[in-house]
């Protein structure tokens, strides 16, 4: 009997002990940009032979001198102001795309729907490390270096495939007698769509909206391919790519950025994760 | 996926139209309508850029001028015997491979841990999440200043631990710059597969669980024997996910190494970048990013099978 309680006891701290490791694993460089982003230079370069100096901690009083100078001596808001431009119109070209093509896969492409659909999430695992070479030669044709247009017109490549996924699970769940009631009461296909269907799926375009401007937040390669120019950065190039002078990192305002910019997307984006994930992994895991 | 609440009709008042049908009934013309400019997306920003790759890469094209000429396997056969490019498609599956080793452990582990009921649960499981979803290359760049040559707090603790006697320069020796990016690649990838593993383990049915621990196995045989056994096919999917995205990665080691020290962390993505843009040979570049084609297909071709047989046996 003893031994038991003994056991569950043993078992108890070793979930404890687990569930902090993997925490403290996940956690750790959020928690050093944060620490690196509000400590005084004396603080921060001190060099890890000497002992005595415990970098894990401030030492010296907090300062807001890295985020002052992000704030006012680097175009951190312009490459904020230049995601967000590029993520609104990349999300409205997805809505427009993505909406209709999900609902027409689920609902009125018959037996084609289910291959066309694989086919089309298929094309989301084409990846951009393959494609950016031949969009290299195709934005320089078009004259759109250093455009953020580029950007537009190339983004939506992987946010299309995936959101149409995502919209035609969403579309399949809208129980039919709901619009096959609104067809008999008189009304089109295309007003049915309109009055029952889109109402019920905004949680749908809800989650397409998160994810197709979250994708544009992280997206490096084609962004470091098409721009060069400084103020025509997105946060995700700028940010890692332009906040050095020379071959100097300034790790106080870069981890500031790199905090600032993180954490807020990471917080939105994992209240979304669930049906990101559910949506990848659609048939597979029935959860 | 499935929106939880039962969904209630809206009020339509009944239509009063005149029995003539438009386009907005036939529904003949109204889906491929609505699917058009997906598929026009799609084909024309997906799949002719991607035959463009496959035809650049028997050119000598250049960046900045146009010209496109033919050259054959000319590019392959430098490839070949190019042993930079040997390297870097050595690296590509070393990564690929030991990565999701490493988290099909991991994520295995904590999916259990957070399966188990305790106190904190939901802050833990969010926090967990953050690797993933935060973009990758800002906490790859976190990643950088960590494993600094002179402020790493790696170096500071192990020494202060007494295990480490001289000096780890991470990414100045190959070895530890391997480390380094696998870390980072396992760091990033496993909350993703801890979450689809998670939703796979609470799909064995309960009776299941129940008639095992009613025979008496304890922990361990109803890990090996029941739980591991079932939750195979999520576990592969997870995996497989996981592989696509370390196989495709760039940031990780482009902003972690830039390929080096001495090009020995190159991998497929980053020549390809280095050859086709920096490089300026469009038609080398394209060459090395072709090789990834295979390895994607052969993990696509997994996926939808274990997909499929995971579909059959729920």
């Amino acid at each position: 009997m003893r031994g038991r309680r003994l056991g569950r006891l043993l078992r108890r701290t070793l979930l404890y002990a687990a569930a902090l490791a993997f925490t403290l694993f996940a956690v750790f460089p959020f928690y050093w940009m944060l620490i690196t982003a509000f400590k005084q230079n004396r603080d921060l370069y001190v060099g890890a032979t000497n002992l005595q100096h415990i970098p894990w901690i401030f030492n010296e009083p907090p300062t807001l001198h890295h985020v002052r100078l992000l704030f006012l001596n680097t175009p951190y808001f312009l490459w904020l102001r230049n995601t967000a431009f590029v993520g609104a119109l990349v999300v409205l070209i997805t809505l427009l795309v993505a909406v209709p093509a999900g609902y027409s896969l689920a609902r009125l492409a018959g037996r084609w729907g289910e291959r066309l659909g694989i086919g089309i999430f298929l094309t989301y695992l084409v990846p951009p490390t393959l494609l950016f070479l031949p969009f290299a030669r195709l934005v320089s044709w078009l004259g759109l270096q250093n455009s953020l247009w580029a950007l537009v017109v190339v983004y939506p490549t992987f946010t299309v495939p995936f959101c149409t996924w995502l919209m035609m699970g969403f579309f399949r769940s809208v129980p039919r007698e709901l619009e096959e009631q609104g067809l008999v009461d008189g009304y089109s296909r295309l007003a049915v769509i309109g009055k029952v269907v889109l109402p019920l799926a905004i949680p749908g375009m809800l989650t397409v909206v998160i994810f197709a401007f979250t994708l544009v937040l992280q997206e490096f390669i084609y962004a470091l391919t098409f721009i060069s120019q400084v103020d025509r950065m997105t946060i995700s190039l700028g940010v890692p790519v332009a906040l050095v002078r020379g071959d100097v990192f300034y790790w106080g305002s870069l981890m500031a950025a790199c905090f600032l910019t993180s954490v807020p997307i990471a917080v939105v984006y994992s209240a979304f994760m669930d049906r990101f994930i559910a949506g990848l992994t659609a048939g597979a895991v029935k959860g | 996926m499935a929106l939880r609440r039962p969904a209630e009709a809206p009020f339509l008042a009944p239509a009063v139209r005149p029995g003539r049908r438009t386009v907005a009934d036939r529904e003949s013309i109204l889906g491929p309508l609505l699917l058009a400019p997906a598929l026009l997306y799609v084909i024309l920003l997906v799949g002719v850029p991607f035959f463009m790759a496959i035809l650049l890469s028997f050119s000598s094209a250049v960046a900045g001028g146009l010209e496109f000429s033919w050259v054959g396997f000319r590019n392959f056969q430098v490839l070949l015997s190019d042993s930079q490019f040997h390297r870097a498609l050595q690296n590509t599956l070393r990564f690929m491979l030991v990565s999701q080793l490493l988290v099909m452990v991991l994520a295995t582990a904590a999916a259990h841990v957070l399966d188990a009921a305790f106190v904190g649960k939901r802050l833990v499981r969010s926090l967990l999440l953050l690797p993933w979803a935060a973009p990758v290359a800002l906490s790859s760049m976190a990643w950088v200043w960590i494993f600094d040559s002179t402020f790493s707090v790696i170096n500071w603790t192990a020494k202060k631990l007494g295990l480490l006697q001289g000096w780890w320069y991470w990414f100045g020796d190959p070895g530890l710059a391997t480390v380094a990016i696998l870390t980072v690649h396992v760091w990033r990838t496993f909350p993703f597969a801890t979450v689809v593993i998670l939703a796979g383990m609470s799909a064995i049915p309960q009776e299941i669980k129940e008639a095992a621990l009613m025979d008496g196995a304890g922990f361990w045989r109803r890990l090996f024997h029941v739980n591991l056994p079932m939750l195979l096919p999520v576990v592969a999917v997870a995996v497989l996910f996981g592989l696509v995205f370390t196989a495709t990665d760039f940031s990780v080691v482009w902003l972690l190494t830039r390929g080096g020290p001495y090009n020995s962390t190159h991998v497929l993505s980053t020549l390809a970048f280095q050859r086709g843009v920096l490089g300026a040979s469009l038609g080398q570049g394209a060459a090395v990013a072709i090789f990834l084609l295979p390895i994607l297909l052969v993990v696509a071709v997994l996926l939808l099978r274990v997909a499929r047989r995971a579909e059959v046996g729920a």
